[in-house]
């Protein structure tokens, strides 16, 4: 029920943690990451789905937030790159991005980082065409996908030589 | 002393971690208190009179928003580059489609979209022009006398004298479209204005002390009174090197006149529109050369589409026009060119700088050659490639041992050219999909055409904190390409110090002294020196101020800096370009030493052309190149793959629709480029020679990568189909078109 503003309640996790959101209903839940909650992790490269810089994990699922309204968000488990690392240590797939250059000028790093974890929960150990198609939403501009490519495999890796 | 040798490997990137996390903050990501923000209404027309503007939608609280127009403008109403011709906000006429005339503010950004689209600006229409063709021909004259914003001739030999004599004597015609840039991080700052304290902007951008020269016209205030900092960037490749001038401008005179701060962002579609591209260009090739495959003369006219105003395309043509020629020695050549006035929104600085353009159509023609002599490509190339010693079009003396040949064989042997030359040949035959190997040799200028680092006096500053660090101060820019990792290692190792003890400054235009643009391959090779020199004159300060001895630990070293800011308050160390003895250049005749050093590269593209969709794909990419010595294999390498994949995008899918001076397909939805499914597997290699003008040998890296791929590949597709083309970006239609009449 919207309040006298017009604002709605959205109760959901967001990186672990039990928050309640208020928010225009067509809000996009981008917005109400970045403004709200001042996650701006979370970045906006074009506001229709094209290029997987608003990437965020939606209940386990790859999302473009820039497309998701905060209604949907409701009830939901969110998780943003600020909520990827484990304190100071860093996530295998983040690692791997700084160890492999994944990251030039890192506008599209955070989605590339949840869209390779994404992928990686689907399929712990990708062949080329699976990583390629994993991460074919997610745009880079810099890298030329390369580097990203390795980075990826590098987490497989690393993950693998820890277990 | 331990052994710290950096130059070389692979460390950490400097700002990696926060950029991993999400913890890095860009343009967008900052707020300050009572920010209103700023929209920008633009001409509805490509050229015209603006009549009236009206403030229709009465449900708008006009008296809540802050408006600008020309008539606010404090200062000069002129975007100041090179020449003083385009305003910030249009007055009286309007010369493209996406000319700002109008700007809004409010802290409501839902509420000033609303506005912007409520605000009507008539114009009355004035004939205008969109090609070059009609500006060449004066259709209309829309800039200056004649359409011309900056020609060129060089002149080597007599090129008159050999098409007598020539056995073959060949033409060809190629043209190059415009490319987005398409950072993924659009155009944005935040500003701060007002009389008393003057100007300060924070934004997304290559050159902070452009956008310093620019405000410094725009607002009368004195130097110290402006100050330009840069966030970090997300992307830039030349699309921030000139236009956030005007973005930065705009913002300013909104919060000059507002009181408050004020954020202008630019969405996609925006972006997109109004921002630069990349020079569309026409190419005209006449080469005479003798039975036996040796070139006897090369006339090249070159144009390139500057859109609305001169901005930087002078120096665009000028880097096209030094390229046109390649690395090919031959005594005869003539190149004409010329910058044009169109009416679309002024066209830019993009990786490679018009080199990519002129390059494209050598690469194309001397295959038209080859084949007319009876030659295989590479044996044509073999026969007229520059050694050392020989001159180029420019007149410079080649004084680099540079291997054409040998760095081409190596690149056939990693790509099995020869083999594969013959076999899909074979394969052709029979099957549906046709496959095709093709390649180019080329070479980069790293640094300011001719005078131009003279011109700029570059300064680099290295200063010791009190707590122990070395801090680099210069006004160049991380925009991804690694900036900061390469300045640390090079200052790592000529203090002999651990890496993690360098940091670099923001560059802040109240802080850091002016090392010129992020521009240019410049960076490394030119700024990167100062670096290594500014380091070690301030190790010199210690030594001859009795603070330090030569052999020297790391703890040593900090006492030291410690008791010199101890004694003397701070301890720093600057350094100045000069231009080497050895580098002579002539503004008039444009002849000399164009550029410093060169980066030489051979390319090899593979590609499956398939006959029912239409599609071109490239299946495998050899990217071989010398570039002194790589200070760090990983940056360099993502460097190379990056630009490749632009060129391969720029090449085969990026097509910017334009409607009378305006791109239509201003989204991500219709204009496409490359994603992880369509790239193909980039294998980098490098030949390190040392250059002894850059740090540890380096020479410049960032544009070279975007020269080659283009003509490689439309090279690759003549192999697959036996069609010749002489266009990009070669959409599927242009092929279809070809193979159905085959
Ligand atoms: S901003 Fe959401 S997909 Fe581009
Ligand atoms: S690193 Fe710049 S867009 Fe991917």
């Amino acid at each position: 029920m919207p309040d006298e503003n017009g604002k709605c309640a959205v109760p959901c996790t967001v990186n672990g943690e039990a928050v309640t959101l208020h928010a225009y209903p067509m809000a996009r839940l981008l917005d109400v990451l970045r403004e709200e909650l001042r996650l701006t992790g979370t970045k906006e490269g074009c506001g229709e789905g094209e290029c997987g810089a608003c990437s965020v994990l939606l209940d386990g699922a790859l999302v473009n937030s820039c497309l998701v309204p905060i209604l949907q968000a409701e009830g939901a488990q969110i998780k943003t790159i600020e909520g990827v690392a484990s304190g100071e240590q860093l996530h295998a797939v983040q690692q791997a991005f700084i160890e492999c250059g994944g990251a030039q000028c890192g506008i599209c790093t955070p989605g590339m980082v949840l869209a390779a974890i994404n992928l990686l929960e689907k399929n712990a150990n990708p062949d080329e065409t699976a990583i390629r198609n994993g991460l074919a939403g997610n745009l880079c501009r810099c890298t030329g996908y390369i580097k990203i490519f390795e980075s990826v495999v590098r987490a497989c890796q690393n993950t693998e030589a820890k277990s | 002393m331990t052994d710290r040798q950096l130059v070389g490997k692979p460390v950490p990137r400097k700002e990696g971690r926060d950029k991993v996390t999400g913890q890095a903050r860009y343009i967008d990501d900052l707020h300050f208190p009572d920010m209103l923000y700023g929209v920008t209404v633009r001409s509805n027309a490509p050229r015209g009179r603006i009549q009236r503007i009206e403030f229709e939608n009465d449900a708008i609280p006009w008296s809540e928003l802050t408006v600008v127009t020309a008539r606010d403008i404090p200062g000069e109403n002129s975007v100041a580059l090179i020449l003083l011709d385009q305003p910030y906000l249009a007055d009286e006429f309007v010369n493209h489609r996406e000319e700002a005339v109008l700007l809004l503010a409010h802290p409501d950004r839902h509420l000033v979209e609303k506005a912007r689209r409520a605000v009507r600006i008539e114009i009355e229409p004035l004939p205008a022009i969109f090609s070059i063709e009609d500006s060449l021909n004066r259709k209309e004259v829309i800039w200056g006398e004649d359409n011309i914003f900056k020609s060129f001739q060089v002149e080597k030999g007599n090129v008159d004298e050999v098409w007598e004599g020539a056995d073959f004597i060949i033409e060809g015609e190629y043209q190059t479209g415009a490319q987005e840039q398409l950072y993924i991080e659009n155009n944005g700052v935040i500003a701060l204005a007002s009389p008393e304290d003057g100007v300060t902007v924070w934004g997304s951008m290559q050159c902070p002390y452009y956008v310093h020269k620019a405000l410094l016209k725009l607002f009368p205030l004195p130097e110290e009174k402006i100050r330009v900092i840069q966030v970090e960037t997300g992307g830039g490749f030349g699309g921030k090197e000139e236009y956030p001038s005007m973005i930065a401008g705009h913002a300013a005179l909104l919060a000059w006149k507002s009181g408050r701060p004020v954020k202008l962002v630019y969405d996609r579609a925006e972006d997109m529109a109004a921002t630069t591209k990349r020079h569309p260009s026409l190419t005209k090739h006449r080469t005479a050369v003798t039975r036996d495959g040796k070139l006897l003369g090369i006339e090249i006219d070159f144009t390139v589409d500057g859109g609305a105003y001169a901005t930087l395309s002078s120096v665009v043509l000028s880097r096209g026009t030094i390229h046109a020629a390649g690395p090919y020695n031959c005594a005869n050549v003539r190149i004409k060119s010329r910058a044009v006035a169109t009416n679309a929104p002024p066209h830019g600085a993009f990786r490679g700088f018009g080199a990519p353009q002129s390059i494209f159509a050598l690469e194309r023609h001397l295959n038209k050659v080859a084949a007319t002599v009876g030659l295989t490509p590479e044996e044509f190339r073999r026969r007229n490639f520059l050694h050392e010693g020989e001159t180029t079009a420019t007149g410079q003396v080649i004084h680099e041992k540079v291997d054409l040949n040998g760095l081409m064989e190596r690149a056939f042997e990693l790509s099995d050219y020869y083999q594969k030359r013959e076999s899909f040949a074979e394969a052709n035959k029979f099957s549906v999909k046709k496959k095709g190997i093709g390649f180019a040799s080329f070479m980069h200028g790293a640094g300011f055409t001719g005078s131009g680092e003279q011109y700029l006096q570059s300064v680099v500053g290295v200063e010791a904190t009190t707590e122990g660090r070395i801090r680099i101060l210069a006004a160049s820019t991380e925009i991804g390409q690694g900036t900061n990792t390469i300045f640390g290692q090079i200052a790592a190792e000529a203090l002999k110090l651990d890496y993690d003890l360098i940091e670099v400054a923001k560059p802040d235009t109240g802080n850091v002294p002016n090392s010129g643009p992020t521009v240019a391959s410049r960076t490394v090779m030119i700024v990167g020196k100062l670096v290594e020199s500014a380091a070690l004159g301030l190790k010199q300060t210690l030594v001859q101020g009795g603070f330090l001895t030569e052999d020297y630990t790391q703890e040593n070293f900090q006492t030291a800096c410690l008791a010199y800011i101890e004694k003397h308050g701070a301890l720093k160390s600057f350094s100045q370009y000069k231009q080497p003895e050895t580098i002579r250049w002539d503004d008039e005749k444009y002849q000399g030493d164009a550029y410093g050093a060169y980066a030489w590269a051979v390319y090899v593209a593979e590609v499956t052309v398939d006959p029912l969709t239409y599609e071109a794909h490239v299946d495998d990419f050899v990217a071989l190149q010398e570039v002194g010595r790589v200070i760090h294999p990983i940056l360099a390498a993502g460097q190379i793959e990056g630009g490749v994949a632009q060129a391969i995008g720029f090449t085969l899918f990026e097509n910017v629709v334009w409607q009378d001076g305006r791109m239509a397909n201003s989204q991500m939805t219709n204009y496409i480029i490359p994603t992880a499914a369509d790239i193909p597997p980039i294998r980098v290699f490098f030949e390190e020679t040392p250059y002894a003008g850059g740090p540890s040998g380096a020479k410049g890296i960032g544009e070279l990568p975007m020269d080659g791929a283009a003509p490689a590949i439309l090279n690759a597709i003549e192999h697959a189909t036996g069609l010749s083309f002489n266009h990009v970006p070669l959409m599927p239609e242009a092929l279809m078109l070809e193979m159905e009449k085959s």
